[in-house]
């Protein structure tokens, strides 16, 4: 225990520096501030911030990117309670009982337990990360080629798994990253692969063009299908703090929620979605009287905002330790870290301590801040969702572009970028979720030299995988999810023939 | 015939991404599984879209859902054509004219078009990204023609 005090105040000492601070401040409000916007998710801001990180040092640049992701946490209840729109997705489930309670005019205790909650849990999952993250990584610095590849198989077929929708279109989604993380040159061979010719591909298609494209573009293309409507319960924001009855109503749930985002978080696939939507229905099963769920029950926001903001601080822990990103966030901090000349995984800890921890203290500080600022600026947040939707995309689309271009300096990453959002556009009318697609990506090249050194140190004996004991464990993990989910589906799948 | 349309062409598309990869692929030395030529990894991956793509369409003759929909072509055209001309005419015009084109078509590409609202966007967005990319941040931007 006395190590990780040390290694606490290690990371205070980096994350309270002036410079840090201010850009866990810059981080945490910005990620607010499209938390609370509806049609902009953390994956485009990392996106269109990264360019901006450039001339940082990597300590504060990684501690403004993660404050977005869980700054993001905090705006999307505001949106949820005040517009009955989730702010971000993971604040769906926000808006049954929070948008219920806003117009009992209780929007303020519902705003209140929601930051209270996500306070709260983003203290836990702080914790959690510091305890758990240097076992795990000790353990997978014993990871040779074989292990690695076998942990992202294991990693992708758990995101598969747990992906929204098919697991078949989200696996096929996870081949098809796979396979445009290889275009460009081929490190082994030096071979131009899938370039068509084109001499800016040969570095690779940029990530920080297709995730823009998939998540940014394609995302206001659907967006502009309908026109916006919104009505938002500015009036109703009065007393913020919850009553003792409140509290007393919502303790337990956000105990639980927070047990249950961290656990979630943690999973290939999770990050803070999942969290919140199993909190939910968990709230709902333990309650004396489930009617009361979807008319304002405070337990219904508070579990699941403290679930979400868990989850979102847990989900570093793969990356951080394993060097495999469980969800699309993070495959952007995975991308963001590579630029800043960082390869992630079990080295991270040892060879940066001041790096790692630096980024776990400012979750703490971030949090603090994020309970402390938002609740006052409440005003602003309220203000800026009465901002209409025609106004902020060409913001969004301007911002994008400059940020895209600033890369590399490439007027083709622009043109790439809008490649991304047709085919981004084309999925979301498919119903294909993009994310696996970006963990793929991400994963690709990787997967490739881990599965090409696995299978050279085996004399090209693909038993390799089933004889090591770890691999086997993992394929064998992998195996478990697959029947499990599957096994089901081919049931309901059998059932809706034999109606049909 | 045909019970699950979106089902069927997201098969189609990611059955052709796949069959694509495959045939590319094929210029590449394919190796062995012990030293795996650059054409290896891709064409294992390109015949596992190939199955997962057939599989997909297969299935939305049993499965039953929702129709794919109306295509906001509008949008998607003349969101993407602004950032198009966005690239195309930063390097020969410069920042504020690529703003001018980006912020114009997107605009057109959405519901309400006033000139006005248009015209103080613009302005405004401009001046933003002055002051935040090119002088906040330096980074190198032409911003007028020429």
């Amino acid at each position: 225990m006395g190590h990780l005090a040390d290694n606490l105040v290690l990371g205070f000492r980096v994350a309270l520096g002036p410079l840090n601070l201010l850009y866990c401040l810059v981080g945490a409000v910005l990620g607010t501030l499209i938390g609370v916007l509806p049609g902009i998710g953390p994956v485009a801001t990392i996106a269109m911030l990264l360019p901006a990180t450039f001339k940082l040092p990597p300590v504060a640049a990684l501690i403004m990117l993660a404050g977005i992701y869980y700054g993001a946490q905090y705006g999307g209840s505001t949106t949820a309670i005040l517009v009955n729109v989730p702010g971000e997705s993971s604040s769906v489930v926000t808006c049954l009982d929070g948008y219920a309670m806003a117009r009992q005019g209780r929007a303020g205790p519902a705003l209140g337990i929601a930051a209270l909650g996500s306070f709260f849990a983003g203290c836990v999952a702080t914790l959690i990360l510091a305890l758990f993250a240097p076992p795990l990584a000790e353990l997978a610095l014993r990871f040779g080629p074989t292990e690695t590849f076998s942990l992202m198989v294991l990693g992708l077929v758990a995101a598969a798994v747990l992906a929204q929708g098919s697991l078949l279109k989200a696996a096929a989604m996870i081949f098809l990253g796979l396979l445009l993380g290889l275009v460009g040159t081929d490190v082994n061979s030096g071979a131009l692969r899938f370039a068509f010719g084109i001499p800016e591909l040969s570095d690779g298609i940029g990530f920080v063009a297709l995730a823009m494209g998939m998540f940014g573009f394609a995302e206001i293309v659907a967006n502009l299908e309908v026109r916006e409507k919104r009505e938002v319960f500015t009036d109703a924001v009065q007393a913020l703090l919850p009553t003792r009855a409140d509290l007393k109503a919502s303790w337990k749930a956000v105990l639980r929620g927070t047990g249950v985002g961290s656990l979630l978080g943690v999973l290939p696939g999770g990050g803070a979605i999942l969290g919140s939507f199993a909190s939910y229905s968990l709230e709902k099963r333990l309650a004396a009287d489930p009617s009361r769920f979807g008319k304002g029950a405070i337990e219904g926001v508070a579990g699941p905002e403290s679930a979400n903001n868990a989850g979102a601080q847990t989900s570093f822990i793969p990356l951080l330790t394993l060097g495999i990103p469980p969800n699309a966030v993070m495959a952007m901090m995975m991308g963001a870290m590579t630029i800043h000349g960082i390869t992630p995984g079990p080295l991270v800890i040892r060879q940066q301590p001041e790096l790692f921890w630096g980024v776990v203290a400012s979750m703490w500080v971030g949090n603090l801040l994020l309970v402390v600022l938002n609740l006052p600026l409440i005003g602003i947040w309220v203000r800026l969702l009465k901002v209409p939707y025609r106004l902020l995309y060409p913001a969004i689309l301007l911002f994008c572009c400059i940020g895209v271009y600033s890369v590399s300096n490439s007027t083709f990453d622009v043109v790439l970028t809008a490649a991304f959002g047709v085919l981004g556009y084309l999925f979301i009318k498919l119903q294909c979720e993009p994310a696996p697609l970006l963990l793929g990506f991400i994963l690709g090249p990787l997967m490739e030299e881990n599965l090409r050194r696995a299978l050279r140190l085996s004399r090209g004996d693909p038993s390799v995988f089933f004889t090591q004991p770890l691999s086997l464990a993992m394929l064998l993990g992998a195996a478990i999810l697959l029947v499990l989910i599957i096994v089901p589906a081919v049931r309901s799948t059998r059932s809706e023939a034999f109606r049909g | 015939m045909i019970r699950h349309p979106k089902d069927f062409f997201a098969g189609l598309v990611l059955l052709g991404f796949g069959a694509g990869a495959i045939v590319i692929a094929r210029g590449y030395p394919m190796g062995s599984a012990m030293r795996m030529g650059p054409g290896y990894f891709p064409t294992l991956l390109g015949g596992l879209l190939v199955l997962l793509g057939l599989a997909l369409a297969a299935r939305a003759f049993w499965l039953r859902g929702d129709p794919v929909g109306e295509w906001a072509f509008r949008p998607l055209l003349l969101v993407h054509g602004g950032v198009v001309a966005f690239a195309v005419l930063l390097r020969p015009l410069g920042l504020v004219v690529a703003t001018l084109a980006l912020v114009a078509l997107s605009r057109l590409g959405g519901w309400e078009f006033r000139a006005l609202e248009v015209a103080a966007l613009f302005l405004f967005l401009t001046a933003l990204a002055m002051g935040l990319f090119v002088y906040g941040l330096g980074l190198p931007f032409q911003v007028w023609p020429g």
